[in-house]
């Protein structure tokens, strides 16, 4: 299996810079995510042959990190902080707000693949909350105005 | 992207380039960039340590451990390769502070990480960056890819004869991660399972060389303590907690942000002058000063100075420099069920008591905050979090356990309001949440 | 090392620097809880049962990690320590099904004896616990999470200790599960290491499950039948219709030679004992058609025909063919029986090695052999040829965990990559068939390299490796049956000269003792020639007929031409084996010992069924020469032992069977009970008794320990310590040869077995757990490590 040019080309890279093959294993999982939308069988297969590990020892390695993920999620991937700090600020009731706006709940995708709602850990954005990430993009200082405008504004785009 | 506040009080140190384009190689040296480095290959590796020692920098990480101190431990001979690990893995509820390092100075990173390899006679440093943080492992990429163009990294730095090299690494989710020796494991590339201690990483660490490992913030501080002197940098703060410290102060206040401050400034300060108080119409109820796994302290007890040493004395401790404030309209019991459902989430799994003991935690608090509470529940969860303190093989079950014990304590009655059926008071309709 | 005194629990110790607190306190008889912790495993420090209280330090410490320390005070028991386990169990108990009715491990339960012991029963807490539903893994592995108190010790023991790498740990936290490499199954050796190493019920045997509960069976350590290692196996029997059934084959005996080690075959292979085809009853050829009989018309017959043969035709007309599988006393019985009852030296059995090659070559010195267990201790082993992972497995597992505990240098030399060149210091790919050659090389034979070295191997490797060899000092060489006659002897001079010590691999459980008891046809017990007066020309009167008789393939020829009257096969299956052509026997009047219809026993006159080596006493001879006690621990109705069955067709014959099984002496007639019912363990122990205040129990012709006299009395090498046998101990014999003999044996006849991980001759046919694994018919490929897999980093040695 290759990847695309630029991945073979940081894959390259990235194995000279430590003694040992593995210990490109975690970032290489997380960006081969990145092209693909999920850890499937085949690149399970293909990056365990290349750091010389079973296909076990890398998918004990996959299942331990929460990011990744072996099944693919909507194109648009909320991810709302409820941990204390946004709790505080009201962060429940941004996630009971995506909830009902897309119509799915925690870990699901919506029916047409756009959207994937997950609440998760705290993402370092606890001065700004409450805050999500849309993809690896941050967006603070939430307010239910904020979500709506940022679903309408996905939603429209993709109408396009 | 992270909004930039500031104080009349604040005293910039490591925020001194924050807003000012210091991502750019160019202007990070125009701002007194790389002239710290330059200073530290003309030092002997123990005058860097001696300076270090003398800041009185202690560990930005949480535990608070002297920054000097710790290299000195690195054996100066080694069979194996040394290195230097910047912990940049900042997951700790309530901390958002290394994010801000990264993203307007990474220059100061990496030139920490330097001086650090120099000190110890490292020839490879690396950064690891959260998982989340992946706009900064872009950020962090440019900049050491701007300071190999140099040749400021890489063979021969500054025509000193030196050879060091930096590379920046991504995480994946894990908060468990953030521990040094679990930081390592990842690093290797595997599960992110702390070792076990001793012998400590900076006798045996990465691939079994000794390995010194920071917080980002820590390391950011070591340029301007070369520059400036450790004297200078001690001064800034109180005695034995040198220099100043990015606060993160959030919940409702008027201006939540993250604020540089000297070490040992006062608590109540920080709440009603630098943030500008509870935001209108909630009051005050009580303070986690540093980072999720600290003991909660009352307001009648925020008088107090912001350093390792006095916090300890109100039953806290400074932690991570995150200052999470709690206001009159939250649930107590259920900020106690959140911050459990994290450690429960972010558990290892490695050895009993934290893997059994967070996950019956949150089962209780579950139950209880949805009205299903029985009164032998408040000492149950007490003598969880009492069989788990410092019976872990890693500090992840104290951090579980030590919040948990001082809410009971502290708030007993919160818990009690509870009991038998009793509808959470705070909730329109009380519901569990993410099981 | 230094010495450390330490104190614990008020006792002072001293102990050598660098042991484990847990292991110090072990050594001085306090007992630390420990699940999670497991010797010569990497450490864990993960179930936190082992805190105990250290002064000067805050906070309990593990002793499965603490090192001990100049002047450290240790608490074990205080109170604190204490309430620390209790809350371990609970929070272990919590999330526990407590289905300890049902459990497999019922009662040999680790969790289960320290709840007892700290008193964690009663129930803190009311939630639900978490359930997964069971899992079957492959044929022979189930896993039960819930039951699973996540000790790790069974991906430490596939990994580290087997080298195959494929139990692994998915999810984190609570979620933590212990998962197989093939996703939802297993791909592995199937050695069922997991399950024994398990300290409760999570991980259960396919072959065991829910059959019976722990103490409703008695436990028999008996030595497995298969692999010519000589495991012991520790075997439960319950009574069934059929005799005593064997229901689990496992290793909680951890006293054999074989330590922790068990592999497939010795664990679950015992199943070919209850085999549906098993014969229950004597046949004998009517009509062209095997119909039953009774045992006394079947003896009748075969004495009738040994006489007639006799008379007819004289005694080189009957041939003897014995086996690999029964008792050393059964060999040597079989071969005095032919050699006196027939007079015949027309004996054979299926070589599988040269022995009287390394016999000759070692020509009497003392200590050349090396044990089993010296393996395991060897600071350096060569290993020429063979592939001890398929088929020495235990012979694998010492090489693997001396290089792995003791740092051990390994040199591999071979024709193909086998799986024991991952541990190997040097590993030298020989062009295939080269084995002989390059031991010339080795003996100084710089022109036999030319046919050694290939595109893999350069001339420079191979006299770098000859060097290296030179300056090994306790060197163990192993070697396989590659190596015949002068290449032997080559080796043999060439390690001798520095001090080395030898293995010469055989097949099958017992090949080794059946070379030793003289199954040869030019060779008396000890590798003594027929020819030469020996101790047994005077012992037996002279009864030993002067010249050497045929060997296997002779005598199959002879029976070709008409000229064998009588062929007796013993426990063998030369058909198959031998891939002799059946028609060739269809002169002959042919008596077969054995369990099933065999190739051979399915064209025999007379099939008599006979037990197997679970199911009577004597003694087996390993590959590596050391001696162990069988224990007869299944039975099945209606079959008799080949001893019994030897010793009857001679009285039939009319001979003296004084003269054959010296037993008695005082006029005592009562059979003890050694040859019957499962209580023989019973006077097991009785005979302990007797030899440690020496007597002798040998009361009846049928009992193998009067035989066992004899070998001891006469066999060079086997005067070795009876207690020590009867105390269930392997005992090494020294192969020192009767002196003046020359090297004999033809290597031409030596047929190695090919048998794999999971096969085992006629046995493995009947096995229904080996021919059920999946690995069978396709082995295990992907059982990488990881790359940079060193213990000694993660857990900081
Ligand atoms: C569960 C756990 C999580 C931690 N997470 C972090 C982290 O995210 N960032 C960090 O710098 N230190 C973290 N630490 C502290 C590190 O183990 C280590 O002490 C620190 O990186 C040392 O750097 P310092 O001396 O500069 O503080 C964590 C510790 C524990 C026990
Ligand atoms: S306390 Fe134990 S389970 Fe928890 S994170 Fe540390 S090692 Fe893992
Ligand atoms: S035996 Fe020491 S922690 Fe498990």
């Amino acid at each position: 299996m290759k990847f695309s040019d630029q991945l073979e080309q940081r894959f390259a890279t990235m194995v000279t810079h430590y003694p040992t093959k593995r210990s490109v294993l975690v970032p290489m999982l997380l960006y081969i995510q990145d092209e693909l939308g999920s850890l499937t069988e085949e690149a399970i297969h293909e990056i365990a042959q290349r750091v010389e590990l079973s296909d076990l020892e890398v998918r004990n390695v996959i299942s331990y990190y929460s990011m990744l993920r072996t099944r693919a999620v909507g194109k648009y991937n909320f991810q709302i902080c409820t941990n204390v700090s946004c709790l505080l600020r009201g962060a429940e009731d941004i996630f009971e707000q995506c909830k009902k706006k897309l119509g799915v709940g925690n870990k699901q995708t919506t029916s047409d693949g756009l959207f994937y709602l997950e609440e998760v850990e705290c993402i370092g954005a606890c001065s700004w909350a409450p805050a999500m990430m849309m993809n690896y993009e941050f967006v603070e200082n939430l307010t239910a105005a904020k979500i709506d405008e940022l679903i309408e504004g996905l939603k429209k785009k993709e109408q396009q | 992207m992270a909004y930039l506040v500031s104080h009349p009080d604040e005293v910039k140190v490591v925020s001194k380039r924050f807003g000012k384009g210091a991502t750019s190689l160019d202007r990070y040296l125009e701002l007194d960039g790389y002239k710290a480095l330059q200073k530290a290959l003309t030092m002997q590796p123990d005058a860097i340590i001696n300076e270090v020692k003398a800041s009185n920098l202690r560990g930005r990480g949480g535990a608070g451990f002297p920054t000097g101190m710790k290299w000195s431990f690195v054996p100066k001979q080694s069979p194996k390769p040394k290195y230097v690990l910047c912990n940049g893995d900042e997951s700790e509820p309530g901390t958002c502070k290394d994010r801000l390092i990264f993203e307007h100075d990474p220059h100061s990173v990496i030139e920490g990480v330097m001086i650090a390899a120099l000190a110890v006679g490292a020839k490879t440093g690396y950064i690891y960056l959260r998982g989340e943080y992946r706009y900064l492992v872009q950020i962090m990429e440019k900049a050491v890819a701007d300071a190999y163009a140099r040749g400021f990294i890489g063979k021969n730095i500054f025509g000193s004869g030196v050879d060091l090299d930096i590379f920046v690494h991504s995480g994946a989710g894990a908060y468990e991660v953030g521990e040094e020796s679990a930081l390592m494991e990842s690093l290797e590339g595997k599960r992110g399972i702390p070792r076990i201690r001793p012998p400590f990483p900076a006798v045996v660490g990465l691939w079994g060389g000794p390995t010194v490992i920071n917080n980002a913030e820590s390391l950011a501080s070591v340029p301007h303590i070369i520059l400036g002197g450790g004297e200078w940098f001690a001064k800034l703060g109180t005695p034995k907690n040198g220099g100043t410290r990015l606060f993160c102060m959030s919940g409702e206040l008027e201006r939540p942000g993250v604020y540089e401050l000297p070490m040992g400034y006062n608590l109540k300060k920080m709440i009603y002058d630098v943030a500008g108080g509870m935001v209108k119409g909630k009051k005050l109820k009580g303070v986690v000063p540093g980072g999720s796994s600290v003991q909660i302290i009352t307001p009648d007890e925020i008088d107090v100075a912001m350093d390792f040493d006095s916090l300890p004395k109100v039953g806290s401790m400074l932690g991570s420099g995150g200052v999470i404030v709690i206001d009159d309209h939250t649930c107590l019991v259920k900020f106690a069920l959140r911050v459990t459902q994290f450690y429960q989430h972010e558990s290892c799994g490695w050895c009993i008591p934290c893997r059994e003991g967070t996950d019956w935690m949150k089962k209780t608090l579950v139950r209880m905050h949805s009205g299903g509470g029985v009164a032998k529940d408040i000492d149950n969860l007490k003598y969880l979090a009492e069989n788990m303190l410092g019976r872990t093989f890693c500090p992840l079950g104290d951090a579980a356990a030590m919040p948990i014990i001082s809410y009971v304590q502290k708030f007993r009655s919160e818990f009690e309001d509870h009991l038998n059926g009793k509808p959470c008071p705070y909730e329109k309709a009380a519901q569990p949440v993410m099981v | 090392m230094a010495d450390i005194t330490l104190t614990v629990d008020g006792k002072k110790l001293t102990v050598p620097a660098g042991t484990l607190l847990i292991e110090a306190c072990k050594g001085a008889g306090i007992e630390v809880p420990f699940f999670c912790y497991y010797p010569n495993l990497s450490l864990q420090g993960a179930c936190r049962m082992c805190l105990v209280e250290i002064e000067k330090m805050p906070k309990l410490q593990t002793a499965c990690t603490t090192l001990v320390a100049e002047g450290m005070v240790v608490t074990t028991e205080s109170d604190k320590v204490k309430q620390a386990r209790k809350s371990m169990l609970e929070l272990l108990l919590a999330n526990h099904p407590l289905d300890c009715p049902v459990c497999d491990a019922g009662g040999e339960c680790e969790l289960q004896d320290m709840t007892f012991k700290y008193g964690a029963a009663e129930s803190k807490f009311m939630d639900l616990k978490n359930h997964r539903d069971e899992q079957q893994w492959s044929p022979v592995v189930y896993f039960d999470r819930p039951r699973c108190i996540l000790c790790y010790r069974c991906i430490r023991v596939c990994g580290e200790g087997m080298d195959v790498w494929s139990l692994g740990i998915q999810n984190r936290g609570p979620s933590s599960i212990i998962a197989p490499n093939k996703e939802d199954h297993l791909e592995c050796e199937e050695c069922g290491m997991c399950i024994d190493i398990c300290p409760v019920g999570a991980l259960t045997s396919g072959a065991y499950r829910y059959k019976t509960r722990p103490w409703e069976m008695k436990h028999v350590g008996t030595v497995c039948t298969h692999c010519g290692d000589g495991c012991k196996t520790t075997l439960g029997v319950r009574r069934a219709d059929t005799g005593m059934q064997i229901v689990r084959g496992d290793n909680r005996d951890k006293s054999g030679i074989n330590g922790e080690f068990l592999c497939i075959k010795g664990r679950y292979a015992f199943d070919f004992a209850h085999h549906p085809e098993r014969l229950p009853q004597p046949l004998v050829k009517r009509e062209g058609k095997l119909v039953p009989t009774t045992w006394e018309q079947a003896f009748d017959l075969i004495a009738k025909k040994f006489q007639d043969a006799l008379t007819s035709d004289g005694p080189t007309s009957i041939g003897v063919i014995g086996s690999n599988h029964t008792s050393n006393e059964e060999n040597y019985l079989l071969q005095k029986f032919a050699r006196l009852v027939l007079g015949t030296n027309n004996i054979d059995h299926h070589r599988t090695a040269d022995f009287p090659a390394f016999a000759s070559a070692l020509a009497g010195k003392q200590n050349t052999t090396a044990s089993m267990r010296d393996v395991f201790s060897a600071p350096a082993v060569l290993l020429i040829g063979n592939d001890p992972t398929e088929q020495h497995p235990l012979l694998a597992w010492q090489i693997r965990s001396d290089v792995r505990l003791h740092r051990a240098k390994l040199y591999v030399v071979n024709s193909s990559a086998i799986k024991l060149h991952r541990q190997a210091t040097s590993f030298a790919q020989i062009v295939s068939g080269s084995e002989g050659n390059f031991v010339q090389f080795l003996a100084g034979n710089d022109k036999a390299a030319d046919s050694v070295v290939s595109p893999n191997l350069t001339r420079e490797a191979l006299t770098t490796l000859r060097d290296a060899l030179k300056n090994e000092s306790g060197l163990v060489i192993i070697f396989g049956s590659e190596l015949r006659g002068a290449d032997v002897k080559a080796l043999v001079d060439f390690g001798l000269a520095q001090g080395a010590k030898f293995i010469c691999l055989g097949d099958y459980a017992n090949s080794r003792g059946a070379a030793d008891m003289g199954l040869y046809p030019d060779m008396l017990p000890g590798y003594a020639p027929v020819l030469t007066a020996t101790r047994y020309h005077e012992e037996w009167l002279d009864e030993i007929p002067p010249i050497p008789g045929m060997n296997l393939l002779q005598m199959m020829d002879a029976a070709k031409n008409g000229k064998l009257k009588a062929l007796y096969v013993v426990g063998s299956n030369p058909i198959a084996r031998n891939n002799i052509d059946p028609f060739a026997l269809s002169k002959s009047f042919v008596i077969v010992q054995d369990m099933f219809l065999t190739e051979t026993a399915s064209i025999a006159d007379v099939v008599l069924p006979v037990a197997n080596a679970y199911e009577k006493s004597g003694t087996y001879t390993n590959t590596s020469g050391d001696v162990q006690m069988l224990k007869k621990a299944g039975e099945f109705a209606g079959v008799r032992n080949d001893f019994e069955c030897i010793v009857r067709i001679a009285a039939r014959m009319g001979y003296d069977v004084h003269k054959l099984v010296p037993f008695g002496g005082a006029g005592t007639r009562a059979d003890m009970g050694q040859t019957r019912g499962a209580q023989s363990g019973e006077s097991d122990r009785h005979a302990v008794w007797l030899a440690s205040h020496n007597l002798e129990p040998k009361m009846s012709p049928y009992d193998p320990t009067a035989m066992l006299d004899e070998i001891q009395r006469l066999v060079p090498g086997y005067d070795i310590s009876r207690l020590n046998l009867l105390a269930g101990q392997d005992v090494h014999s020294q192969l020192v040869q009767i002196t003046g003999a020359t090297g004999m044996g033809d290597p031409a006849l030596i047929m190695p077995a090919n048998d794999s991980l999971f096969t085992s001759g006629t046995l493995g046919k009947f096995s229904d757990t080996l021919n059920t694994v999946y690995e069978r018919y396709s082995p295990p490929h992907d059982l990488e490590m990881a790359a940079d897999y060193d213990p000694q980093v993660r857990m900081g040695g």
